[in-house]
Parts: structure tokens; C-alpha cells; sequence
């Protein structure tokens, strides 16, 4: 559908850009990118034309026939968590990315869940006997009680928006840790947790396999998003994205505010509370430290990374995060894949023209072989470290610099290539290409160097800075939609 | 009697140093309607910083320098380096994101949190570090009546956050920059027309209150000795609870604020049970803002449409 040109002085506005006139310019993109030419645009439209449900149900069976391509218990067990994170980075996409509620307490719904199974399932409580219910017993108990723990918690938003009600539900989730912690240790066992709760079972059948664990976690995310998909393009979810832009308008309009917003927060306490369910049942036991503020962070990140506001994108956030994190960050050569793959990646995109990548890299080699050949002359101790195995360290071994001793001066070197990647965002132009150059260089000095030898601080670190990076590149996230406010 | 007026000078002593952080808090809150979450790991870094000033100068048992120079050296370095890294981040991290939906400089404030404590653990690892005052602040001289013991470091926080809250409260009060704090804290738009450098003025309140969070560090040093590179998230938050407690963007607020929270802790440590501490600062702050979501002394803010 083309826009005419309607009226007689149509022919002065026409000159101009179609960006002043806003409604046209908007009826152009959309019609532009409805119409993409060529095969792309065929595949785009097609695309478009199958319904959710065929999508979901293809991901499905791809994600169904994962663990049979996984050759090891370790692999299954990274899977097992990307479908945790996953599951609940979308129950909080719920809250946040549609009713625009920052609830900073979601993690104790998932402490809530998992305490709940384990206590539903353990010799726990009313030793020695204990309590040992079917899982469809305890989890529409679990679910209910997170409903009802999620409206309680949500009662506040009520009156509280913003950054006010960020903090009551940041203190909510540190009472959770508090209260499992220290109070009543012989029922919730303290900081020693919760040791052997049962597996989930039910009907003669239990799952102890990891595997069974995987297509069950998987069974629940499909659900979840499906469950999820209908609800969002329902009444409700029509609401809560009202909610979301303007709450003091969407009440003109007969929208009962408060009741959605309990209802956001309760949704997504249910999500939560069955991935922890999942959770106690799959790790066998519970500590207190499982549910503390650096892991909400992490959901946070995966949210983010994905796009809040969106089904895929928080699903995908959550997988792509959790293999990055804990598949490839544990050995130091997969570690390297995924270093030097995204920076590479990241410099294919954002260099053009290629002859520019092409002369950036190989500037980089040159850099590093000078430096190298420098600080060799100086002293040779100061090249003598050894790089992590692998063959990519292996590789670059006689181009980076990783003194005998790493620890000091790769400390000064992270300290300077943070205060160098600070210099970059601030220069422009040609500037910001020559200096690229030796940041690359430190950057893979440090890695090899620091980084690399100590994984876990690596993982916290680069969640940071994905926090930090999405937020300031692409609030969006990868699939998000353009906008979410949080009022 | 005795013991009460322990509690309540200990009290005082941790209620300071969480009103000082709260002032930063409350001060940035005011002109940037952000919740600085970075901002307990600042006091973190003061506190690191105050402990390598230590070292610098021969370490705690030999030190090459009077102990009231030391002190200086401390809190000028403390106060001046995180003030500057206080700036730094405000730079890089929020002020590209002045103008974006709400969610995304909080989102990016938890970011730098986490950046910040991480960096710190990989530079300076997760172990313990002794201050060791002691050895150069005798626990002797001070207040000693009886079971009463109150030590020079105590009467020193005390007396020196004071100090900083009246400096404080009169450089918001009198001069021309505190003026320009006030002006961009109404209505920043307003003050840029009336020719006010904004970006200037938010760069000298992150500074100071920054500073604040780091002299605080090394206060909490000099009177509990350990810190550690975790440390500044639990104090972020109790001072947090200190600056809603009091009002938020309120400044005599975060004072009262942190006070109050720290004496109520201290009570109910000393009448209570430590295991209950965080989980009654907490509930304090659940019924606080249930009952009064502005705080003691904040204002209710006008609903614009």
C-alpha cells in the first residue's frame, strides 16, 4: 500500500525529508521492511506467515534431540542450567520487560521454590520420617504458595513505583538469604542447607537422569513460553504493557493498575518457584548462598542480553549467557574460542570498510611482535610466563607478554586496559582506529596473562560489563522491543 | 547504664559511617533521580586505599611518619582518589544515559557494582586485610569509666563525620556550587536555561559524595580493622536503608537516617542477638516504607502529567 500524496501544497512538503513528516516517514519503513526485496524478503515474509506455535514446537524438537549430541555429564549439566536461566529470565521478563515493575526480589521466589521442594521432599521437617510427597503433590502446592508469596511481596507496588519499590524487593530478596540463614536452622538447616531432597516423582515413575532432568526442564520452557505467548497477547498482557508506558493513563482508561501489577509480580513468582522446584531436585540440596544477589544479577544480565519485553529474547539471554559462562569459561581453550571469537566478531561488525579490519589486525601483529621483540631485549624473565594450554595460547605464545611472575604487572595491565577502553569510548575518528591497536594487544596480554587463570572472577566480570555494554549500545537487548520504561 | 551508653556510642560510631555513605547516595539521588548501586563499592575501594596509604608509609607497627600526618595522608588520598573515580564513573557509565528510560542507569549502576568489586578481587584477592590500628592509635587513651570503653578511634569517626555532615550542609547552603546542587536537584532543565553548567555540577556531586563514601572506608577501617573486597555491598545497602529511612535526596535526612539505623542496629545486637540484626535493619525498612514511602523528612513529589 503506497501512500499518496493527498492535498494541492503536498508538492512543497515533498521536497523535503520524509522524516519531518512523521506518519509518512513511519508508513514508508514499515511498508519498506514488510516488502524487503529479493529472497531475504521472501524468507522474511514466510517466515511471518507461520503461526508461534510451529516455531516453539520446532525449537522444541531441536532442543529435544540436544542431549543425545552431548558426550559428557559436564555438557548435560551446562544445559540443564541454560534452561534454568532461561526459564527464569522469562518469568522475569513478566515483571520487568512487560508490567515495567524492577523487582529486585525475584531470586528469593526461586529460594522460595527450591526451599519449598526440599522441604515438601525431605526428612527435614517431622524427622525421622520426614516428607516425602509426589511432585504432583508438592509443585501445585509450591505454585500456589509462590502465588500467594508474590502477591504479598507485589502488595507494595500498590504505592510504591519506581526506584522505590526496586529497593523494598532488593531488601525482600536479602531477607530471604537472612531468614534461610538464620532462622529456625533445625527446620531449614542454616547455612548447611538442605542435603538429599528427593527426585521429582510421580505416577511410579521418578527422574534421576540428568537427561530426564533436561527434557523436563525443557518440557516446562516450552510450556512456560507457550503459556506465556497467550497470556501476553491476551487482555491481560495488553495491560500490563499499558501498565508499563503510562500507569496514571491506563487507569483513565478503566484499567485496574494495581490488580495487574499484582498479578505481574504473582506470574512471575510462580515461573520462579517452579524452575527452583526443578532446581532442589535436579543439585539434590539447597544452600542458602544459591539464592544471593551475584545470581538475581545474572538473571538480570540474561534478560537484558536478550531484550526484556520479549518471549525470545529472554529465552535466548538465558541460553546464551549460561553456555558462554559456564561451558566455555571452565577450560582455558574454550575460554580463548570465546574470547577472541567476540572480539573478533565485534570488530568485523563495527569495523568498515573491511580494508580497515584488515589493516587494524594486522597492525595488532606487527604491535605485538615489536613489543614482544622490546620487551625480550629488556629481560627475558619478563617473557617468560607460561600462557595457559591450548593451542590458540600455544599459538600466540611468542606475541604476547606474560612475564614469569603474571600476577603484578597483569594487575597493571587490567587496571590500564580498563582506563584504555575508557579512552576509546571517549576518542573519535582516526584516533580511536590507531588506538585500537594497542588495546587489542593488552587485551589478549591480560587474558592470557590473568584472565584466563582465574575463571570465575572472569565470569562476574564480564557479566558487569554486559550489563554496562547492553545498557549503554543496545538498551534492547538482541531481540527486545525499542522501549521499556520502567515508571 | 553502662552498656546502653556502649551500645549507643558504638551505635553512633557505625551510624556515622552509614550516614556518610547515605549522604553520597542521597546527594546523587537528588541530582540525578538514580540509585548509585556502585556506591557501597566505592566506600569498598576508600577503604583499600586507606589501607595502602598504611602500607606505603613503612606499614602499621613501623611506620615513618606521625600518626596525625598518616591520618591525613589517609583521608586526603581515600577521599580524593574515590571522589575521582566517583567522577570517572559518572562519565563513562551514566552520563551517556542521562537522557534514557529510567531502567537503564540503575540496570547499568548494578553493572558497575559488579564490575567494581570484581576488578578489586582480582587485583587484591578475597583474603582479609588487617588495618592493625592498634599498633598506632593506643586503645588507652580514650573514655575508660568503669565497663565503659570508648576509644579515640570512636570519638575521631564521630567527631570528624560531624564535621563533614556541618561542612557538608553549609557548602549546600551558602556557596554558589551548592546553590547550582539545589538548582539541578529541582529541575535540571530549568537550571541549564538559567545558564547553570550542568554537567559540571553533577560531576562535583558524584565527587563529593564519592569522597564521602571513601573517607567513610577508611573510617571503618581504622575502627573494625578487616576489610575485605566484599565489604561494600552490605554497607551500600544498609546505607541505602539509611537514605530512604531519612528521605531520599534528603541531606539532613541520610544523617538522621544513618544514625538511627546504625544505633537501632547496635541495640539490637546488644539486646537482641547479632543472628537477627540485618533481618530487623531490614524490616525496619519494609514498615518504614509501607507506613511513610518518603521518609522521615523527604517531600512528596508533584505527579506531573
Amino acid at each position: 500500500v503506497t501512500v499518496e500524496p493527498e492535498s494541492s501544497d503536498v508538492s512543497v512538503e515533498q521536497k523535503q525529508d520524509p522524516s519531518i513528516g512523521v506518519d509518512e516517514w513511519v508508513a514508508r519503513t514499515t511498508q519498506r521492511r514488510e516488502y524487503a526485496p529479493g529472497r531475504r524478503g521472501e524468507a522474511q515474509r514466510l517466515f511471518e506467515r507461520v503461526g508461534w506455535w510451529p516455531k516453539l514446537a520446532v525449537a522444541a524438537a531441536f532442543g529435544a534431540i540436544v542431549p543425545f549430541l552431548l558426550t559428557n555429564n559436564f555438557q548435560l549439566q551446562v544445559g540443564i542450567n541454560a534452561l534454568l536461566l532461561a526459564t527464569l529470565a522469562l518469568g522475569l521478563n513478566i515483571s520487568v520487560g512487560w508490567a515495567g515493575l524492577l523487582d529486585l526480589g525475584y531470586i528469593a521466589f526461586y529460594g522460595f521454590g527450591a526451599y519449598g521442594f526440599a522441604l515438601l521432599s525431605s526428612n527435614q521437617l517431622n524427622p525421622p520420617a520426614g516428607i516425602h510427597f509426589a511432585a504432583y503433590v508438592s509443585l501445585p502446592i509450591i505454585a500456589v504458595a509462590a502465588a500467594c508469596l508474590g502477591l504479598i511481596v507485589g502488595l507494595p507496588s500498590r504505592r510504591l513505583i519506581g526506584d522505590y519499590l526496586a529497593i523494598l524487593t532488593l531488601f525482600f530478596g536479602e531477607a530471604f538469604v537472612e531468614f534461610t540463614n538464620n532462622v529456625a536452622p533445625s527446620k531449614l538447616g542454616g547455612p548447611n542447607g538442605i542435603v538429599s531432597i528427593d527426585p521429582i516423582r510421580g505416577f511410579g515413575h521418578q527422574l534421576i537422569s540428568n537427561k530426564s532432568y533436561f527434557w523436563f526442564l525443557l518440557a516446562l520452557l516450552v510450556l512456560t513460553a507457550a503459556a506465556l505467548h497467550l497470556l501476553d497477547t491476551s487482555r491481560t498482557g495488553r495491560a500490563w504493557r499499558a501498565v508499563r508506558e503510562d500507569p496514571l493513563a491506563a487507569g483513565m482508561m478503566t484499567i485496574p493498575v494495581n490488580r495487574v501489577k499484582l498479578m505481574a509480580f504473582s506470574f512471575g513468582a510462580v515461573v520462579a518457584a517452579l524452575a527452583g522446584t526443578v532446581f532442589a531436585a535436579q543439585q539434590v540440596n539447597v544452600f542458602p548462598t544459591d539464592f544471593d544477589t551475584p545470581f538475581l544479577i545474572l538473571i538480570y544480565a540474561a534478560l537484558i542480553l536478550g531484550g526484556a519485553g520479549s518471549i525470545g529474547g529472554a529465552i535466548l539471554g538465558g541460553l546464551l549467557l549460561s553456555v558462554m559462562l559456564d561451558g566455555f569459561l571452565r577450560s582455558p581453550t574454550e575460554a580463548g574460542y570465546l574470547f577472541y571469537g567476540v572480539i573478533l566478531l565485534t570488530l568485523i561488525v563495527k569495523l568498515r570498510p573491511w580494508r580497515k579490519l584488515v589493516a587494524v589486525l594486522a597492525a595488532t601483529a606487527l604491535f605485538g611482535f615489536a613489543v614482544h621483540a622490546i620487551v625480550e631485549a629488556i629481560s627475558k624473565s619478563a617473557v617468560a610466563g607460561q600462557t595457559s594450554s591450548g593451542w590458540i595460547s600455544s599459538a600466540l605464545h611468542n606475541w604476547v607478554v606474560v612475564p614469569s611472575n603474571p600476577t603484578t604487572a597483569g594487575n597493571i595491565g587490567f587496571v590500564v586496559l580498563l582506563c584504555l577502553v575508557i579512552a576509546l569510548i571517549q576518542v573519535k575518528g582516526r584516533t580511536r582506529t590507531i588506538l585500537l591497536v594497542p588495546t587489542l594487544y593488552l587485551a589478549a596480554c591480560v587474558w592470557e596473562g590473568v584472565l584466563v587463570a582465574q575463571p570465575s572472577i572472569t565470569r562476574q566480570l564480564l557479566i558487569g560489563a554486559i550489563l554496562i555494554v547492553m545498557m549503554n549500545a543496545r538498551p534492547q537487548g538482541l531481540l527486545g522491543s525499542k522501549r521499556v520504561e520502567v515508571v | 547504664m553502662h552498656f546502653f551508653i556502649q551500645e549507643l556510642v558504638n551505635g553512633l560510631t557505625q551510624g556515622s559511617l552509614y550516614a556518610l555513605i547515605a549522604l553520597g547516595y542521597s546527594m546523587v539521588y537528588g541530582v540525578l533521580k538514580l540509585l548509585n548501586f556502585a556506591h557501597g563499592d566505592l566506600y569498598m575501594v576508600g577503604a583499600f586505599v586507606g589501607y595502602f596509604v598504611i602500607q606505603w608509609f613503612g606499614g602499621s607497627t613501623a611506620l615513618s611518619i606521625p600518626v596525625p600526618l598518616l591520618l591525613l595522608f589517609m583521608f586526603i588520598a581515600a577521599g580524593g582518589g574515590v571522589g575521582m573515580l566517583g567522577v570517572a564513573i559518572e562519565r563513562f557509565a551514566y552520563r551517556p544515559l542521562r537522557d534514557a528510560p529510567r531502567i537503564a542507569p540503575l540496570i547499568t549502576a548494578l553493572g558497575v557494582s559488579f564490575l567494581l568489586e570484581n576488578t578489586m578481587l582480582l587485583l587484591f584477592g578475597a583474603s582479609y586485610r588487617d588495618y592493625n590500628t592498634s599498633a598506632f592509635i593506643s586503645f588507652n587513651i580514650g573514655i575508660h569509666i568503669g565497663p565503659l570503653n570508648i576509644d579515640l578511634v570512636q570519638l575521631m569517626v564521630i567527631g570528624l563525620s560531624v564535621l563533614l555532615m556541618i561542612g557538608l550542609t553549609l557548602f549546600v547552603a551558602r556557596t554558589k556550587l551548592g546553590r547550582q546542587m539545589r538548582a539541578v536537584s529541582a529541575d535540571r532543565e530549568a537550571a541549564e536555561m538559567l545558564g547553570i553548567d550542568v554537567d559540571y555540577t553533577i560531576a562535583v556531586t558524584f565527587f563529593i559524595g564519592s569522597a564521602l563514601a571513601g573517607i567513610a572506608g577508611v573510617m571503618d577501617g581504622l575502627a573494625y580493622n578487616n576489610i575485605y573486597t566484599l565489604m561494600g555491598f552490605i554497607a551500600g545497602l544498609k546505607a541505602f536503608t539509611a537514605a530512604v529511612v531519612g528521605g531520599i535526596g534528603s541531606i539532613p535526612g541520610a544523617m538522621l537516617g544513618g544514625l538511627l539505623i546504625g544505633i537501632a542496629e547496635s541495640m539490637v545486637t546488644g539486646y537482641i542477638s547479632s543472628t537477627y540484626t540485618n533481618l530487623i535493619v531490614f524490616g525496619i525498612l519494609i514498615a518504614m516504607m509501607l507506613v511513610r514511602p518518603t521518609g522521615l523528612l523527604g517531600k512528596v513529589p508533584l505527579q506531573k502529567v
